[in-house]
Order: structure tokens, then sequence, then C-alpha cells
């Protein structure tokens, strides 16, 4: 076994040697070849080594060092727990994928240069390796922050087109509002001795007051990055900005940094949560599930949509993590376990599903030079390893056994069916309502995912030029396949990972906390007789199902086929534009969601030569919220500019009148 | 796992897959009576599939190899979960690998398949009755979801044959939480299965069609696996009913083998009585626009959500 010091060593070389592979891309900046073929699968290296790293760390001890490097009296502290080893984990078995397939993915004269792309890259990869493993609010914040800032970059790769420009902009504004609630989070949690560690913040004695406070600035300041709503509207502008590996990255990897922030501020920093608070966050998640489902339904732009339902994606898991608070709050440690461990697992498997997606939309984009789903349509044919892939990815993210989505959302649902046993009559009324927004959020989940798969695989092609679209090489191949993988392993052993997760478990919790797997295959929470799920089973006695129908109809009939033209009622003229467009295949959600939008129609009247039929779909939060903040501080700094005059006596006149007050007030 | 286990099991999996198609000729010769003409035979639809299965398969040339697994899949699955449903007895071995969640979950995996069929020929049917098809099931999946809460709220589990075991155990009384959840259940049941006042099984009239919109480009023996999925669909659909509301009768536990042997005429009856009141309910409702349909589901939702807060704050 491994000397248990050398866990986090390992991690922390990890780190920096992604750091290193970032500069050596300057080398030789503008060579293709050099950074794919060598940096990037160098880079996915990395990342298969700090997955197994976090795998042997997730049940070791805790093992922390004080780093010789930052400012003279501040010191940088590392530290790996249980619950940095899991996101560290995650981070570096789903960042392999996505790196082999950047690999095949980034080509010449696409914006930024590949050397510089893989600078600002491999320091987004290492800065979020350092976030989880910071152990003081010091080297927590400047990780944090190259973070965000690498991934301004990354995001701004085309920074030639002004929309992008702006998307970047967006998204750095929110990045560093939330930086900000982190940073006064940090400084309430210190609690008057001013010593910035960890360790020093979970000696604090907060009063509840201030506690209350320290939590909902960590939930402001994480749920910006996260993408909550209303903090949410950066995600949905950025991820069609962003190459698709970023996109991936930053939806697979690095919403997931901010869910470790909330873990460890509310479970690990302070120390007993108030029900309230898990009641709120259970609240916010869950609206923001079914705002962002809604919302993914109607959208046209396929990036767009996924973006939409990372936002969905995030508000499940916020929703499992106000669940883990309410039990944690009411002292039953095995539920507030369970539902920490659904919650952990979703953040694992939207860490690959989502990954998988983006880079297949990525392919497509390359592919066919196209975002539009009204332009997509029949990439089946000619895109068959993207569009297989895809197809676990889709079916994943549906939420449908044996995949992975599947598992946590079943947990998921199994911990809201204890909370009537929560002895808060408020608590308990809340909770049957959550499990309905749930099971809605499922649902409408499947529904964006056919949405999503059938618009642009299947079908016929909306244009002509689809008909030239090349499949992907075999580098982005390689990268899908993992993250599809990675999707089937973890919808087929559930009892296995629920295992690791029982050590975060253990170490947020107590003892008490530990999520229970009995047996190999099968997964049973509490205990059998209550629940029980096999995938493998499941999927065994799924597929003898299947191959028998498939050897008796065509064993004993036969298996003739003749081919020819789409009978489809006997309409003789069929063209591929009377497909369900995107608009079309959204507008049951729109319909019945009305409120939820904010609708600009355009309808033809009757004697229009040329009809044109528009509508627009907008966010409430940017008219309601957003514009009316925005032209509030443009006024505020308008009238504070009224003192720049420009002119050197009007500002030693304020100098004198500011001395004047203060001797008027000393005195 | 015991002898008595495999034979409920494998007895029970097989009555699903036989008595499927009968049942289905049972509700449509009930239609028929009701409205006033002569009935199929009831062995129509075992008659329609053989026929199927005799017939070349033809194949739209935009077709890609999903279309072709999907009705293998949607058959496996329809099995599959045949046998997570106790309707003949509670002692299934299998059920231990899925429960009632996911039971939901694999309707919903059949739903996502046949839609996604629906869309891969690129006809402007077979993506509106996916759309279509995949809206209703948005709707009816959280009721059905929140109908299978109710229950397992009440026995403190979510295992289907746990559930029937002990609610077939408990004394003949009304619970009023689950008499909420049994009409959302029977709107969801009308719903999934496409039949009045949602969808018509029997109409091909283009524009309100639903489920036959999706399957159109289909022929041969994969349209014969399609609509013997959907027989068995009903009769899954009128077992979990059976088994939530109507449990008893059927052989709990490790009761010896005869107990199935009462079970299953017993089990006969139920489905001749439900056939009968499911084409009553058909015969007198008409079918509602497509527009109206999500006003329907979300009354089932709401029903189902209700039976579930009736039993959590008045716990009856």
């Amino acid at each position: 076994m491994f000397e248990s010091v050398n866990l986090l060593t390992g991690a922390l070389a990890v780190a920096h040697g992604w750091i290193a592979v970032g500069v050596f891309g300057l080398l030789r900046p503008n060579s293709v070849r050099f950074v794919g073929r060598f940096l990037f699968p160098l880079g996915a290296l990395g990342g298969i080594v700090l997955a197994v790293i976090a795998l042997l760390a997730i049940q070791g001890p805790i093992e922390s060092v004080v780093l010789p490097l930052g400012l003279p009296d501040l010191p940088l502290h590392a530290r790996l727990d249980p619950l940095s080893a899991f996101f560290l984990f995650l981070l570096g078995s789903a960042s392999a994928g996505i790196s082999i397939f950047g690999a095949g993915y980034f080509r010449e004269g696409e914006g930024t240069a590949p050397g510089l792309l893989c600078l600002q890259f491999h320091v987004f990869l290492g800065s979020m390796a350092l976030v989880l493993m910071a152990d003081d609010a010091y080297g927590f914040m400047v990780s944090w922050e190259t973070m965000a800032l690498s991934s301004y970059f990354l995001v701004t790769t085309q920074h030639r087109i002004p929309e992008i420009r702006r998307a970047g902009f967006l998204y750095l504004l929110l990045a560093h509002l939330g930086a900000i609630s982190i940073l006064l989070c940090f400084g309430v949690l210190q609690g008057g001795s001013w010593q910035f560690t960890f360790d020093a913040m979970r000696q604090a004695q907060l009063s509840p007051a201030w506690a209350s406070v320290a939590f909902g600035l960590a939930v402001v300041g994480f749920g910006a990055k996260a993408g909550l709503v209303p903090l949410h509207v950066w995600l949905p502008e950025a991820h069609p900005a962003a190459p698709s590996p970023v996109s991936a990255l930053m939806s697979g990897v690095m919403l997931k940094t901010a869910i470790y922030g909330v873990l460890r501020v509310s479970l690990d920093l302070l120390h007993q949560p108030l029900w309230w608070w898990g009641a709120a966050v259970l609240a916010l998640g869950l609206f923001t599930a079914l705002y962002g489902v809604v919302f993914a339904a109607v959208q046209t732009d396929m990036k767009r949509l996924l973006a939409y339902s990372s936002i969905e994606n995030i508000g499940i898991i916020f929703a499992g993590i106000g669940l883990t608070l309410l039990f944690h709050a009411f002292d039953m440690q095995a539920l507030a376990g369970l539902s920490l461990a659904a919650t952990l697992y979703h953040c694992l498997n939207h860490a690959f599903f989502k990954s998988l997606l983006f880079l297949a939309t990525g392919s497509v984009l390359h592919a066919t030079h196209e975002r539009s789903l009204g332009k997509l349509g029949g990439l089946m044919h000619r895109m068959p390893w993207v569009a297989w892939l895809a197809l676990i990815g889709t079916l994943a993210i549906a939420g449908l056994p044996p995949l992975n989505g599947f598992v946590s959302e079943w947990l998921l649902l199994q911990s809201f069916l204890f909370t009537p046993e929560i002895p808060q009559p408020f608590a308990n009324m809340l909770v049957p309502l959550g499990a309905a927004a749930l099971a809605l959020t499922a649902a409408l989940a499947a529904y964006v995912m056919v949405k999503f798969y059938g618009v642009i695989f299947l079908g016929r092609m909306r244009e002509p030029q689809l008909a030239q679209a090349q499949d992907c090489g075999w580098l982005e191949r390689l990268g899908l396949l993992w993250l599809a993988a990675g999707c089937i392993v973890l919808g087929l052993v559930p009892s296995f990972v629920l295992r690791q997760l029982g050590h975060v478990d253990a170490f947020l919790l107590g003892a008490a906390g530990e999520a229970h797997a009995d047996g190999i295959w099968l997964l049973a929470p509490i205990s059998s007789h209550r629940a029980s799920y096999v995938p493998i089973v499941f999927l065994l006695g799924a597929s003898v199902v299947v191959t028998l129908s498939v050897w008796i109809t065509k064993g004993i009939y036969h298996g003739h086929i003749r081919r020819s033209a789409a009978w489809d009622c006997g309409y003789p003229l069929q063209t591929p534009r009377m497909q369900d467009t995107a608009e079309g295949f959204g507008y049951p959600v729109r319909h019945i969601f009305e409120p939820f939008f904010r609708m600009q129609r355009k309808l033809p009247s009757p004697f229009d030569t040329a009809p044109r039929y528009r509508v627009i779909v907008e966010d409430w939060t940017w008219f309601g919220l957003y514009l009316p903040v925005a032209r509030t501080v443009l006024k505020t700094a308008n009238l504070i500019g009224r003192l720049q005059q420009g002119r050197i006596s009007v500002y030693l006149l304020y100098s004198f009148l500011t001395l004047v007050t203060l001797l008027v007030i000393v005195l | 796992m015991s002898l008595t286990g495999i034979l409920t099991q494998l007895l029970g999996v097989a009555v699903a897959v036989v008595l499927a198609p009968l049942f289905l000729g049972w509700v449509n010769q009930c239609r028929a009576w009701l409205s006033n003409r002569s009935a199929p035979p009831l062995t129509q639809p075992y008659r329609l599939i053989r026929k199927l299965l005799h017939k070349d398969a033809v194949i739209a040339d935009s077709a890609s190899p999903l279309f072709r697994v999907v009705p293998y899949i949607l058959f496996g699955a329809m099995v599959t979960a045949a046998a997570i449903i106790p309707s003949l007895g509670t002692n299934l071995p299998f059920a231990v690998a899925a429960d009632a969640i996911a039971l939901v979950g694999l309707f919903a995996t059949a739903r996502v398949f046949i839609s996604l069929a629906a869309m891969d020929i690129g006809t402007a049917f077979g993506s509106m009755g996916a759309r279509r098809e995949m809206m209703v099931g948005f709707l009816a999946e959280p009721a059905l979801l929140m109908v299978v809460f109710t229950a397992s709220l009440i026995c403190g589990s979510t295992a289907l044959p746990t559930i029937a075991d002990t609610l077939a155990g408990r004394s003949l009384a009304i619970y009023p939480s689950l008499a909420f959840a049994g009409v959302a259940f029977l709107m969801v049941l009308l719903a999934e299965n496409a039949r009045i006042p949602i969808d018509n099984p029997s109409t091909h009239l283009e524009l309100t069609m639903i489920h036959e919109a999706m399957v159109l480009e289909y022929s041969a023996r994969h349209l014969a696996l399609i609509e013997w999925t959907s027989a068995l669909k009903l009769f899954n659909y009128v077992c979990i009913g059976f088994a939530l509301f109507l449990p008893w009768g059927l052989a709990r536990g490790e009761e010896n083998p005869l107990a199935l042997l009462w079970a299953l005429p017993l089990l006969v009856l139920k489905l001749l009585l439900a056939g009968a009141g499911l084409a009553l309910i058909e015969t007198v409702s008409a079918k509602l626009r497509i527009f109206r349909a999500p006003e329907f589901l979300a009354m089932a939702f709401m029903l189902a959500v209700l039976g579930l807060l009736v039993r959590l704050l008045l716990g009856s």
C-alpha cells in the first residue's frame, strides 16, 4: 500500500503537473500536432492518475500539509480528506475523457492559438484540483479565482465575435459576484479568531444567527458558480460560446467544485445545521430543477439546451443537499447519509453524461458548422459513432434504468420516502410536494432528451449540406467511449460506488451516516425488504427476453426485409421540412408552462404574401431582475460621476471640505 | 429462492404473455357489444399477430438500425415489467432486481425508445406522435410515481410484491388516500395505454392519433411485436392496479404451489370485470381535444399528490 502522506503529495504533483503541461504548450504555440498528439494525452494521463490516487485516498486517513508557498505569514495549507478525494476522483475521471477528446478536437485557425489554449485548459484543470485540496481561505480563493479566470479565457476562445465577448463578460461578472460572497462567507466563518485556515474555522463557535449568515453567503456565492436560479443566467450564454471540450469541463466538472464548496461549508466548517437551511435549499433546488428543465424544453440551440439541462441537474443536486441538511438537523444520520450519497452520486453521474453530450455536440458542430437544432437532423446515418455513443448519454441523463442517471434519482426518491419520519410538521408537508416536483422534473428531462436526440440524430437531414458530414476521428471517439463506458459502469455497479461514498458519509456525518449496500450487486440502502435494485440482474433479464424474441420472430418465421419509401398514411409529398422542428417539439411545454416564459409572438395575418411566424422565448429573470439592477447601478454611477469635474481646483475643494468635516467630527 | 418462487415467477410471466392479447380481445368484444355491434372473436389479436408474423417486413429507406431494434427492446421491457408485477403470487425472486420506482423507469424507457423510433423515419406524423406521447408521458409518469409513493408509505416498502402482500393481509377497509390514488391511477392507465379519452386505439384519423401515429411505419414482425407489447402494457397496468387496489386472492408468501391454482381463476375473473369496466368507460366518454389532455393528466397528478398528502397529514 502507499504511504498515506504520499497520496496528498501525488495529488498535488498531478495538479502542478497539469500546469506544467500547460506551460509546455507555449514552447510551440502554433503546432496543433504537438499540442494535440502529445500534451493533451499527457493531461488525460494525469487525470487517470489523479482518479486512482483519489480512489485510494477516499478510505484512507485525512492528510494535510503546509506548503512552503504563498505570502510570508500566510503559508498555503493543503488537505486530502474523503470529501475532497471524492471530488478529485470526479475531476480526474471525467477530465481524462474530455482531454482525450480535446486532443482530437482543437483545430488550427479557431480563435486562440493551440499552445495558449493548452495553457489555459491545463491551468483550469490544475486550479480545480487545487480548489479541492485547499485547506485555508487564502489558498482556496486564489485557486478559485485562477479557475474563474482561466475558464473565462477558455470561454472567449473565439474572441473576435462580439457576442462571445459579451457572454464571457457576463460569466466573469457573475463569477466575481459569487467570489465576493464566498470571501465574505469566510470572513464570517473565522468567527473573530482572524485565522483563515479551515481548521480554525472548524473550531470557531458561531451563534446561530452568524452561522445562518455564513450559510446564506455560501449558498449565494457557490450558487452563482453552480447556476442556481436566479444566478443561472451566465450558463446559457457561456456554454454556446465556449468550445465543446471547455463546455464539457465547465458543466461536468467546474459546477461540481461549487457543490464541493457548499458541502464543505455546510457540513464540515459549520457543525450544527438548522432545519430551515435544509428546507430553504430544498425548495431552491427544486425550483431551479423545474425552471431549468422547462427552459431546456423550449431551446432551439443544442448547447443552450444542454446548459439549461445543467441548471436542472444542479437543482436536483441542491435538492439532495437540502434533504441531507434537513435529516442532519434532526439528527437522523442514516437518512442524511442516504441522501448525501444520492447527491454525490448524481454529481458523478452528471459529470459523465453531461460531458459526453457536450462533446457529442462538439463533434456535430465540427462536422456541420451548425448549432441550431432547426438545421440538423438525420446525423445517425452520417455519424454513427457519435450518434450511438450520444444515445447512451441521452438515455442516462433521461434517468432510465439500467444506466447511471436512474440510480441517483432512485436513491433520491428513496430518501424522499423517508421524510414522513421528520419530527417537524412544516418540513413534513413540504416534502411530498418536493417528491412530486422531482418526479415531474425527471419526466420532463426525458422529454427534453428525446427532443435533443431525435432532432439532431434521427429523422431526415433538414439541410442538404448535412450529407457531407463526417464522423469524428479516433481520439474523439476514444474520449466519447470513455465517458459512455463510465455511464454504463456507474449504472451497473451502484453498490460498489455506494460503498466508496459511504466513506464520505462517515467523514461528514459520523459513523452512523455510512450508507449501506448489501452484497456486491444488490443495492438496498436501508433494507432489502424496504427497497432493492439490482441493475445487473435487471439488465440480464431484459436481454434474455430481447434475445429470445429476436430468435423466435426471425428463426421461426423468416427474416425477409424490403426497403421502400416511407408510407406516412400515403401522403406522396414528404420533405424533411415537414418533420417536427425544435420549436414544434417544445410547443406542448411552452403551452402548459406558459407563465414561466416571457414570450414575444409575431403571427402572420391571412393577407400576408410572405407570411412569417416568429416567437421569441426569453427568461423572466433578465427583465425582472438583472436589467432593473443594471439600470440602478448605472444611475448611481452617473450620480457619483457628477463629482468628477476634471478640474484640479474642484478636487482640492473636495479635500478641503472632507478635512473640515472630519475636524468637526473629531473636535 | 424456493421452488415455489421460481414456479410463481415463470407462471406469472407466461400468463402475462399469453393472456395479454386475449385481454385486449375481451375489451374489444365488450366495446363492440356496448356499441351494439357484433363482436370480433376473443382471439382476434392473436390472429392479427399471426398474420403479421407471416408477412415480409417493409422498412422505410430513411430508417436507421435503431428503428429495427426498438420493437425487440419494447417487448423485452414489457416482459421484464411483467416479471416484477405480482399478478398471481407475491413470491417473486426476480422482483428483488427492481422495485416499483424501477418499474416506472422501465415504462419510461419503453416510452423513450418508441418515441425515438417514431422520429427516426422523419415523417410528419411520426414526430407529431412522438411529441404527443412524450407530452402525455411527462404528466402521467409523475402521477403514477405519486400513486406508488402513497401505497409504499402505507406499506413501508417500494417493492411491489411486498406492497401487495401487506395490503392483502389487511382487513377490508377503505383508505381515503388509496381512494384518491385509485382514481388517479385509473386516469393514468387510460392515458398511458392510448385509450379514450386521451387517444383512440381504433382510429387512424391523422390529426387525433398518438400511439398509432408513432407505429405507422412499422410492418410485419416488428408491428406484431409492437401490438403484443401494447397488449402486454395494458395487462401490466391492470395488474399493477390489482396489486395496489384489489390485492385479494394472490398467492402470498411461501404458501404451497396449490395456492397458484386458486389465484389463476381469480385473476381471470378480475380481468373479465376490469375489461368490461374499461370498455364501459371508453364507451360512455368522448375523446378529448389534444390540448385538453394536459388538464386531464394534471388532474390525475393533483389527485395523486392529494392522496399522498392525505396519507401524510391524516395518516389514513
